[in-house]
């Protein structure tokens, strides 16, 4: 069970280093993004606390729904995908590995990056720090859940439009909990709340939401 | 023992055949034949159980090939119109890893052997973008020569091919039989297979 997920990671991992544009893309997007609003705004401190966790977030929102179109796609294209789905193993784990190396190359480069960014903000130390633990935590559930939507606009024209209109709504939860979590260190209530609640998300689609959309695969393999 | 069972299919609005029976043995080789459009890749892709049948049932084993699942796929190598290599690997990681997915084991010195056997040799690590069209097909051909699984599912496999590797493919298809394994393939161009037993279903 576990060599087919870790086959899939390596792989997809592995083509991810010999495309390094796509990821590199996606990153600056979000620093982009997220650096605009202190611009922006200018120099009031007490409004860019109040936005950061907000502005971050959506803007992490977003930067993963740029990979996303490609996770399924290129597979699909040059036939691998069927190749997947003939392994003899469940297609739900291969798709958990495919999940797994779609959140090493796009969800932990932005939690990686998130403090560096909170800065801008003039967010405190303890701020950064549940910041970047709610978007590691919160992260892989965008993965998870964006899979289902990847898996059902395959192969459609202008699927990358119906795909955000699709996830997009999906990831309020995630968008919820992992903004209030910095919001609630921020007023001094203590986040720990809102991270357990981002964990069980996460758990919940990091665990079922590989076989929802392994049946989606099936049906747009048919 | 490959058994179809009154197939039917229905591709949209028409249906491409029905009443589909056929039997093969360990040993034996179908050759599909009919025009384009007359449901021959749709046969295939049902045989793989990628595609579910509108009537009728394909046993492998004499079990049908739905309840089994996972043990019908450890069975079955398939071989598709489009390559399923990465044009950013190289040949020779474009095999292990196609190795590793489908849980074989296959060494390095074995993929580079089978490189070498469709003529691949001194480019196993260049990236496949770079190869022409004939060269990717014969690295995803190249996933043929250490198969092991009884039963290979091909779908017009000399498309591209020039005629020296079009014999060499027909003798590793004759070397799967003498093995005791089975073949459904798909072509246009008939080859002579030198060993087992050829039978011919014409789709209309």
């Amino acid at each position: 069970m576990f060599r087919i997920i870790t086959a899939v990671i390596g792989r997809d991992l592995k083509l991810a280093m010999r495309r390094q544009a796509d990821i590199v893309s996606a990153l600056f997007f979000f620093i982009i993004v997220v650096s605009l609003f202190p611009l922006g705004i200018g120099p009031e401190p007490d409004l860019l606390r109040k936005l950061a966790p907000g502005v971050l977030w959506v803007a992490a929102l977003l930067a993963t729904m740029l990979s996303l179109p490609r996770l399924f796609a290129d597979d699909h294209r040059d036939g691998t995908l069927e190749q997947l789905a003939l392994a003899p193993h469940p297609l739900g784990l291969v798709v958990t590995g495919k999940v797994i190396a779609h959140w090493l190359v796009s969800g932990l480069p932005l939690a990686l990056i998130a403090p560096v960014l909170g800065i801008q903000f003039d967010l405190s130390a303890d701020a950064l720090i549940v910041l970047t633990g709610a978007i590691l935590l919160g992260t892989p559930a965008l993965s998870g859940i964006g899979a289902i939507g990847a898996a059902l606009t395959l192969g459609l024209r202008g699927g990358g439009v119906l795909l955000s209109l699709l996830v997009l709504p999906l990831y309020i939860p995630v968008l919820i909990f992992g903004a209030g979590a910095v919001d609630a260190t921020v007023t001094g209530l203590g986040g720990e709340g809102h991270l357990s609640l981002l964990a069980a998300i996460t758990f919940a689609s990091v665990g079922f939401a590989p076989w929802a959309t392994a049946a989606a695969l099936k049906i747009a393999l048919e | 023992m490959l058994e179809a069972d009154n197939l039917e299919c229905v591709r949209g609005e028409r249906r491409l055949f029905a009443g589909l029976n056929f039997k093969l043995e360990a040993g034996e080789l179908l050759y599909l034949q009919g025009r384009n459009g007359s449901g021959k890749t749709s046969l295939l892709r049902m045989l793989i159980g990628l595609l579910p049948p509108e009537a009728g049932e394909i046993r492998w084993q004499g079990t049908s090939i739905k309840a089994q699942g996972d043990d019908f796929r450890a069975d079955l190598c398939y071989l598709g119109h489009l390559n399923a290599i990465k044009e950013e690997l190289t040949p020779l990681e474009n095999l292990l890893a196609a190795a590793r997915l489908a849980d074989e084991d296959l060494s390095e010195d074995d993929a580079l052997d089978a490189l070498e056997q469709v003529g691949l040799a001194g480019r196993e690590d260049l990236a496949c973008k770079y190869l022409s069209q004939g060269q990717k097909r014969r690295v995803a051909l190249a996933r043929l020569v250490k198969e092991k699984r009884p039963l290979w599912i091909l779908d017009e496999p000399f498309v591209a091919l020039d005629t020296a590797a079009v014999d060499w493919l027909a003798g590793i298809i004759s070397g799967h039989l003498q093995r005791g394994g089975l073949a459904v393939m798909t072509t246009h161009q008939l080859v002579n297979i030198p060993a087992g037993t050829v039978r011919e279903l014409r789709l209309s």
